[in-house]
């Protein structure tokens, strides 16, 4: 997929970074190209990926303390001014703590305030279960108007910054403080609410987002070596969902997976499987998260591995829907048997 | 027999060299304000708390709740050389399946009252305890361990209403006053002062005390027992990363990753 402008995870060293840092680089290149932005943290700009932002542009920047809430309301009358904001700090923090402020606020008032989760998703490691987030997606997408942006790696993290301060309304972007693979390029497109098809196949897909997303390309590879064709989508934005690739991907390969470093509840396999269970095509779908339960201490890659969420489990989940898919299949031809007899 | 001050002092001694290790099998974690508050807990553990470390959880216990939740490494190390349970258990802090997670988790550890985990939310639960113990006629007290940071959370106040209105005499927080958060200092980022005016304001009885001095720690704490009607918070002037001087007054230290040699070097001066 040469025109994607990817990185070739298979043949090359792929490099590490925070996606923290894709997000402090864009907020640097709004502010170089003279967005009047101001960018707000609770007191974690040593680790939100804010502090070099604020060491070049002191004036935009604003340290609002360990006050999470009045943050959020503070960037709802600054958005009410006229200025482009991000409020940054944990994940759950910011989808979590001032999660009323946010609908009462800023969705009610269709505010354009950009709000930004960092250390989220496991990334957050040895801190454990409840600096973790894994239902910030879920509760951000509930949200009337909010638009939900998981990227890949740093490099869609800068372009996904400079993308929402140009969209209308409030968004929620995810960021990870662990170093994670990077996968896409300066050329590669992102546009919000376009999701990206970043490997070919016809027999199953894996739509997913995130880190997750590296592990989905290793899985492909994997089932390859089984003959498999399976197709994988970067789905960055979780709503709007882009159902057009979402519903091609259900009626050309009529299997799919879901991967997301978050709950299997209310997240991206909760979007899909919304989306597709009122079309007029019923999948097998298989959603691999975390289920139900809190993240716990340990390193990143430990973490994704005590949790399924690597590459060997997206490849059975792969597995698991083929076999529903083959059995409807087996079905459906039975039906047309019984029906020419 | 409670331990005298001398031997106050080398208890705390101990945990924070604990801690220190701590932190340098685990790869992170929070050093400042974890040797900040090593006096405060060695003092309430050692010289104050009714607590049975083989019983952990005995109904008449005094409980605490550990509100600067990412001061979890002085808790643990405090409970471990208490007697909660094996010393050898603190280097498995923060690593895969321990016991001994990030952020204390009541169901795995065994000694801790409350699972916390955000900043600003322990002394409402301190208050739910209180009230309970109110209604049931039980005499233990309840400490809550708070940042001075901490005390920029809305939560906070809410739940400095609600003790002082309910006349929770038989609550006494803790504000660990090292001046200092993660970014810099409070009085930089939004300023405090005047803290002991505000719990004043707030119907609270305030002492001011030197929180690594263990006397005055004892002596705050028995005077918050004897006042009625009223909850006490006791604001303990401290000093963020305590005892390293490499670390003190530093708010990079708040969660900086420990390398070999600078605990070699932390090590020596708590030698
Ligand atoms: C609600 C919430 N806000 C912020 C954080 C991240 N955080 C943890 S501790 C801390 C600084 C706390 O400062 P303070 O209360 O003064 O603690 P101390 O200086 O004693 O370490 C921050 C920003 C968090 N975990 N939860």
């Amino acid at each position: 997929m040469a025109e994607m402008g990817l990185v070739d995870i298979h043949h090359s060293v792929v490099e590490t970074e925070a996606t923290n840092r894709g997000y402090e680089r864009g907020l640097i290149e709004l502010a170089e190209r003279g967005t009047d932005i101001i960018v707000m943290d609770a007191d974690l700009a040593g680790s939100s990926g804010t502090s070099g932002f604020r060491k070049r542009f002191p004036d935009r920047f604003l340290d609002i303390g360990l006050c999470e809430q009045d943050m959020i309301g503070t960037a709802a009358g600054l958005a009410l001014a006229g200025k482009c904001v991000f409020v940054t700090t944990h994940g759950m923090l910011a989808a979590g703590k001032a999660w009323d402020i946010i609908r009462s606020t800023i969705c009610y008032g269709s505010l354009n305030v950009n709000i930004c989760g960092a250390d989220a998703g496991l990334s957050a490691g040895g801190a454990g279960g409840s600096r973790q987030s894994l239902e910030d997606v879920a509760v951000m997408r509930t949200l009337p108007g909010m638009t939900v942006i998981v990227p890949t790696d740093a490099v869609e993290a800068r372009k996904a910054t400079v993308a929402a301060a140009r969209t209308p309304g409030p968004v929620y972007i995810r960021f990870a403080a662990a170093r994670v693979p990077i996968i896409t390029t300066n050329i590669t497109p992102f546009t919000i609410g376009q999701a990206g098809v970043y490997r070919q196949g016809d027999d199953a897909s894996v739509l997913t987002n995130g880190v997750m997303l590296y592990e989905a390309l290793k899985a492909a590879r994997l089932l390859e070596d089984d003959g498999l064709g399976v197709r994988v989508i970067n789905c960055h934005t979780i709503k709007p969902l882009d159902r057009a690739i979402v519903n091609r991907a259900a009626v050309e390969t009529g299997a799919l997976v879901t991967a997301e470093e978050g709950s299997t509840i209310g997240g991206l396999g909760g979007a899909v499987a919304e989306a597709l269970a009122q079309s007029s095509r019923p999948t097998p779908i298989k959603i691999v998260g975390i289920e139900d339960r809190f993240g716990e201490s340990g390193e990143h890659e430990q973490l994704l591995s005590h949790f399924g969420l690597k590459s060997r489990d997206i490849a059975s989940a792969v597995r698991e829907v083929l076999s529903r898919k083959r059995s409807l299949e087996g079905r459906d031809t039975e039906a047309a048997r019984d029906r020419v007899q | 027999m409670s331990p005298t001050p001398i031997e106050l002092r080398d208890i705390a001694k101990v945990v924070r060299r604990d801690v220190l290790t701590m932190l340098l099998e685990a790869g992170s974690g929070h050093a400042g304000g974890s040797l900040s508050s090593v006096d405060i807990l060695v003092a309430l553990y050692w010289g104050v708390m009714r607590v049975r470390p083989d019983r952990p959880s005995w109904e008449e216990r005094d409980r605490l709740v550990l509100s600067k939740a990412h001061a979890a490494p002085a808790l643990y190390a405090a409970l471990a050389r208490r007697g909660y349970f094996d010393v050898k258990d603190l280097l498995t802090f923060r690593k895969i399946r321990t016991k001994l997670q990030g952020f204390p988790d009541m169901h795995k550890t065994p000694g801790i009252d409350a699972s916390v985990g955000s900043p600003g939310q322990g002394l409402s639960i301190a208050n739910g305890i209180a009230m309970a113990a109110k209604r049931d006629g039980r005499q233990y007290r309840i400490y809550c361990l708070m940042g001075d940071g901490e005390a920029h959370e809305g939560q906070v106040w809410e739940a400095g209403m609600t003790a002082a209105h309910h006349k929770l005499d038989n609550v006494c927080a803790v504000i660990d006053r090292n001046r200092m958060m993660g970014d810099g200092g409070t009085e930089d980022i939004v300023a405090l002062s005047p803290l002991q005016d505000k719990w004043r304001t707030f119907n609270w009885h305030v002492v001011e005390i030197d929180g690594h001095n263990v006397e005055q720690l004892t002596a705050a704490f028995s005077e918050a027992a004897s006042v009625k009607g009223q909850p006490t918070v006791v604001i303990a002037r401290t000093v963020k990363g305590k005892g390293v001087p490499f670390m003190e007054n530093k708010a990079e230290w708040h969660d900086r990753k420990l390398t070999e040699d600078l605990y070699e070097e932390a090590m020596k001066a708590l030698a």
